[in-house]
């Protein structure tokens, strides 16, 4: 199981998950580091990435895009706030206009990420905070979350049943 | 704490063993059963969150899912009872909204980013793995 731990914390409106991977770190953090690794899982098979700018540096900035099923895509960007290699990353994640320019008034994501070696393999936590309650259904909107999907025909599966 | 008073009887809540304290305080352990079983599906975890900011038809979001008009019917008398949303008869319409609860909508909310960044987890893994023998 990679996924070993993950904290809702309803009060402060964050998600920490904490997995690990059987892999030298150095490969994971090419997940995030390298932008055709990373806009290989960053969106959902249905809403799949297309990194177009990606600067992992101080102030730096990624732009990509989620393409849907319709065609449309949805733009966003994050801004390095900091960045060690291969250990930590940290960045906001905000939605961005049609040509990629951020939006103005609209919330943003903080997302600090952490790697080390444990037992011959790479742990890595995933701490992301939100701004409202509005934000966070705006992501899940805008990220197409695939499980449901899925989930949803097993249900319908069981109630036809 | 919730989850002990919820231990004998949730053998669906597999996924909701990290709720958080603290809500036990108004609701009686049938509230809580009932709020838990009706969070602890996907789909109607959805339905919450679609008819948050309008009412909806349940018409209209039978075509949302890949389901019978009877099946999302089925979802939406669930979730009533648990008093997570409201169904009024608008002429030949059943028009569905989600009661207004901060508490609720986060923990929504943060279930399904939860499962977006399982996902993602889960693509990442598949990249790390060594690449089969033809």
């Amino acid at each position: 199981m990679t996924v070993i731990r993950v904290d809702k914390d309803v009060d402060n409106l964050t998600l920490t998950l904490v997995a690990e991977f059987d892999a030298p770190i150095e490969r994971v953090w090419q997940l995030w580091a390298d932008p055709r690794l990373l806009e290989r899982w960053w969106g959902p098979p249905t809403y799949p990435a297309t990194v177009e700018v990606h600067e992992l540096a101080p102030g730096g900035e990624v732009s990509y895009v989620l393409t849907g099923p319709d065609g449309e895509g949805n733009r966003g960007w994050w801004r390095i706030t900091a960045v060690d290699p291969p250990r930590s990353l940290a960045f906001v994640d905000g939605f961005a206009d049609r040509d990629g320019t951020p939006r103005a008034g609209l919330p943003t994501t903080t997302i600090e990420v952490r790697l080390g070696e444990h037992e011959g393999g790479t742990r890595m936590e995933m701490r992301s905070t939100f701004a409202s309650v509005e934000h966070m259904e705006q992501v899940v909107d805008m990220g197409g979350v695939e499980g449901l999907q899925r989930a949803v025909g097993q249900v319908d599966a069981l109630l036809a049943g | 704490m919730v989850v002990d008073r919820l231990a004998a009887g949730a053998n669906a809540l597999t996924d909701l063993t990290d709720m958080d304290e603290g809500d036990e305080g108004d609701e009686g352990d049938e509230g809580v059963d009932g709020l838990f079983h009706a969070l602890a599906d996907a789909t109607r975890r959805d339905i919450v969150r679609r008819c948050t900011h309008g009412e909806l038809s349940v018409s209209r979001l039978a075509m949302a899912y890949p389901m019978s008009f009877a099946a999302v019917q089925k979802h939406v008398a669930v979730l009533e009872r648990a008093g997570l949303v409201t169904k009024q008869r608008h002429g030949r319409e059943q028009l569905v909204r989600t009661v207004p609860d901060a508490v609720h909508r986060a923990r929504l909310a943060l279930d399904q980013l939860e499962t977006a960044w399982r996902e993602r987890v889960d693509r990442m893994s598949g990249l790390l793995a060594p690449v089969p023998t033809p």
